[in-house]
């Protein structure tokens, strides 16, 4: 089992390396951080004089731990909404309860989200793939999983496309506001208030649904 | 320097604080007049909206880069973008009032109404519906009672038989002058041909149409079908949203290529420019040629067909090659109702005035210009040109004068195909040809102006000339086929 500290210092790595395509990290001040040889011992990475380089058994580790830390965001701020200010050290602690299994259900529940609150990706895992319905576990699904008459309230949108974004919001698709999706083809119709409006399945993709029942 | 970057950073102190300090933080730096409440201009300056942002330039001078610095300072705050944050907000206070002041009944059974709206955006009773709509509110309706019954007693009855002969007498009368009289009175005359085309024409076919068309569009039924075929039109760089002013240019396409202004992006409106321009036919002409065609059905249906394969074709291209932002579809669908009369009335009218106002003038400014061009000669040089291209796609020379009106008005040039056909100068392929290669020939002058006026000098002459080509190309080719495989229509 791999150390917390561990963990922390291989997402750190996967983040720097992989997500913003940096340069291996300077050893600096792990020279003599135990959890750099528990890494290497378990074949997780490789250091050379001056870095630190990540090898690949590591960096599917490190894609995991990413995957939980930001699934673990999401479970926190839809589900149980903590404050942005003081998710970050809850998230963190939370993240290594998430194990394989517990992740992806955890992911059906919260609608296979694509990116965190922070708006950076969340590596997708089996269960995005296979979007098997379980629908007994779903509580947020994004506006294209959903089933004709499913109703419930908008969680939140995906920030991505800030163009996309601002269009939702200019018909007044905002987090809070309750929906109740009424077609699907050839678009997507829903209703918030006594409203209706269709959209494309581009937009009704970035829109997260709170279900109720 | 790890542990930091292996967290996120959130650094929100709480979760309103910074923004409130910072609005009032701007609100302090605005000192100019602006006839809004500061607190509301600081607010759209913090979600960087372009028209306020460079009205404060204006009048703030120096001040400015400090309120946008601050504006830049308050983004650090928060990970999501302002216009998120602050829209957030609103939502919460707006529902908070809401909860304490409105109630809402219970869910209702559905209506009538909004069965009748299920089964319109339905994507397979809805296709039906639509060609039901279009048969007895285009064809019906505008083809055979406007362009029809209406057409024929204005022309033949008003025009033809008593207001032309007792014009001309009393011209002919009244002016000696053989050049002038042809001006007014002629074969192309002011009021021979130029205010009997607007009034015994234009007048029935473009009225029934826009009858029609607000009809349509009081009831509400244009959202959802812009709904029903959004995907379609994604194939061909459109979004559902360009089906109004598509649908609108069967009645005028010069009115319809202003209508693009509504769609949302710059791709989107010239793909929609071209489009009408090319394959979209006005109500005045597709009344001309139903009748040139009428007692024609394998004709009519080889028209349809590559016109329709033109607008496919066409659009599929232009989507490929234009570049630009993808077109994204969101539309509000308003609940339908029961057309209003005073509704239809008004906007019946106020399109027919402004059909008067751009569109008339131009008839007359046409009855000119072919009038100098004969006095000078310019034009049977350009008809001599145009036969070339006549030849080319198997029409006889006569045929050339048609097109060159087809360019000052569209109907002219179809009109001119009628005379040939009574004259018994077309045959059926013939007839079919020159119907094709008009139908997608240059857009008629007013809306030339309008292309130009609306998309730019540049790209408005380029579609022109891709357009004259390409029309002729069409004719030449569907000619080629028909006589290869030796088809008669
Ligand atoms: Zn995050
Ligand atoms: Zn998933």
């Amino acid at each position: 089992m791999l150390s917390e500290h561990a963990e922390e210092i291989l997402e750190a790595l996967w983040i720097q390396i992989e997500e913003q395509g940096k340069k291996p990290m300077d050893v600096g001040a792990f020279r003599d951080d135990p959890a750099i040889e528990e890494l290497i011992k378990l074949g997780f990475i490789r250091r050379d004089d001056a870095h630190i380089h990540l090898l690949e058994a590591g960096r599917l580790h490190a894609l995991a731990c990413v995957r939980r830390h930001r699934l673990a965001e999401r479970l926190l701020t839809d589900l149980l909404d903590i404050r942005e200010n003081v998710m970050d050290t809850v998230s963190c602690k939370f993240e290594h309860l998430l194990h394989e299994g517990l992740e992806d259900k955890v992911c059906i529940i919260l609608g296979h989200p694509k990116t965190c609150p922070h708006g950076k990706k969340i590596p997708p895992g089996k269960c995005c793939l296979e979007k098997r319905d379980k629908k007994l576990l779903k509580i947020i699904s994004s506006l294209t999983d959903l089933e004709t008459k499913e109703k419930g309230q908008i969680a939140y949108l995906e920030t991505k496309n800030a163009s996309q974004m601002q269009k939702l919001i200019s018909i007044g698709a905002i987090p809070g506001v309750p929906i109740v999706l009424v077609q699907k083809f050839p678009s997507y119709v829903f209703k918030i208030g006594h409203s209706q409006f269709a959209i494309d399945k581009e937009l009704a993709s970035s829109i997260y649904v709170r279900l109720t029942k | 320097m790890l542990k930091d970057s292996a967290k996120h950073f959130c650094r929100s102190i709480s979760y309103d604080d910074p923004l409130e300090v910072c609005i009032s933080k701007i609100q302090g730096l605005l000192l100019s007049d602006y006839r809004m409440s500061k607190r509301a201009l600081a607010l759209l300056l913090l979600q960087e909206d372009k028209e306020i942002v460079d009205t404060v330039r204006d009048k703030e001078g120096e001040r400015f880069d400090k309120i946008m610095g601050i504006v830049q300072e308050t983004k650090t705050h928060y990970l999501r973008p302002l216009t998120y944050i602050i829209s957030l907000r609103r939502q919460k206070e707006a529902s908070r009032i809401a909860k304490l002041t409105v109630g809402f009944p219970g869910q209702q059974k559905l209506s009538i109404k909004e069965k009748l709206s299920k089964i319109l955006m339905d994507p397979i009773i809805g296709g039906p519906i639509l060609l039901a709509i279009l048969y007895y509110g285009l064809y019906k309706f505008v083809g055979n009672f406007g362009a029809g019954v209406l057409v024929d007693f204005l022309e033949d009855k008003v025009f033809i038989a008593r207001l032309n002969p007792l014009v001309t007498s009393l011209i002919n009368k009244a002016i000696p002058y053989k050049l002038l009289q042809d001006l007014l009175v002629g074969e192309y005359g002011i009021i021979t041909l130029g205010v009997r085309y607007a009034f015994a024409i234009i007048l029935p076919i473009v009225t029934t149409f826009f009858f029609a068309f607000a009809i349509v569009e009081d009831t509400g039924y244009l959202p959802r079908l812009a709904m029903l075929v959004d995907q379609l039109f994604k194939k061909i760089g459109l979004s559902g949203r360009a089906v109004i002013p598509l649908v609108l240019g069967f009645g005028c396409d010069t009115m319809a290529t202003m209508v693009t202004r509504t769609l949302p992006t710059k791709r989107e409106r010239i793909i929609a420019t071209l489009l009408l321009a090319l394959a979209i036919p006005c109500s005045a002409q597709m009344g001309v040629i139903l009748g040139l065609l009428s007692d024609n059905g394998i004709g009519l249906g080889v028209w349809l067909g590559v016109i329709i394969a033109v607008f496919i074709l066409v659009g599929l291209l232009a989507s490929k090659i234009m570049p630009g932002e993808l077109p994204s579809f969101y539309m509000e669908i308003p609940p339908l109702r029961i057309p209003q009369v005073s509704n239809v009335v008004r906007k019946t009218a106020s399109r027919l005035s402004w059909y008067f106002k751009e569109v008339f003038p131009l008839f007359i400014f046409a009855s000119v210009i072919i009038w100098i061009g004969q006095i000078t000669g310019v034009f049977s040089l350009v008809v001599k040109i145009l036969q070339y291209p006549i030849r080319w796609i198997g029409l006889p020379d006569k045929a050339a004068v048609a097109f060159l009106f087809g360019f000052f008005r569209r109907d002219y040039g179809a009109a001119g195909l009628y005379d040939l056909k009574k004259a018994g100068l077309l045959s059926g392929n013939q007839l079919v040809v020159a119907c094709i290669t008009l139908t997608l020939f240059l857009p008629c002058i007013a809306q030339l102006l309008m292309n130009i006026k609306e998309r730019g000098l540049r790209l408005g002459i380029a579609m022109s000339l891709f357009i004259l080509f390409f029309s002729f190309t069409v004719g030449y080719s569907v000619n080629l086929v028909l006589t290869l495989f030796n088809i008669r229509l």
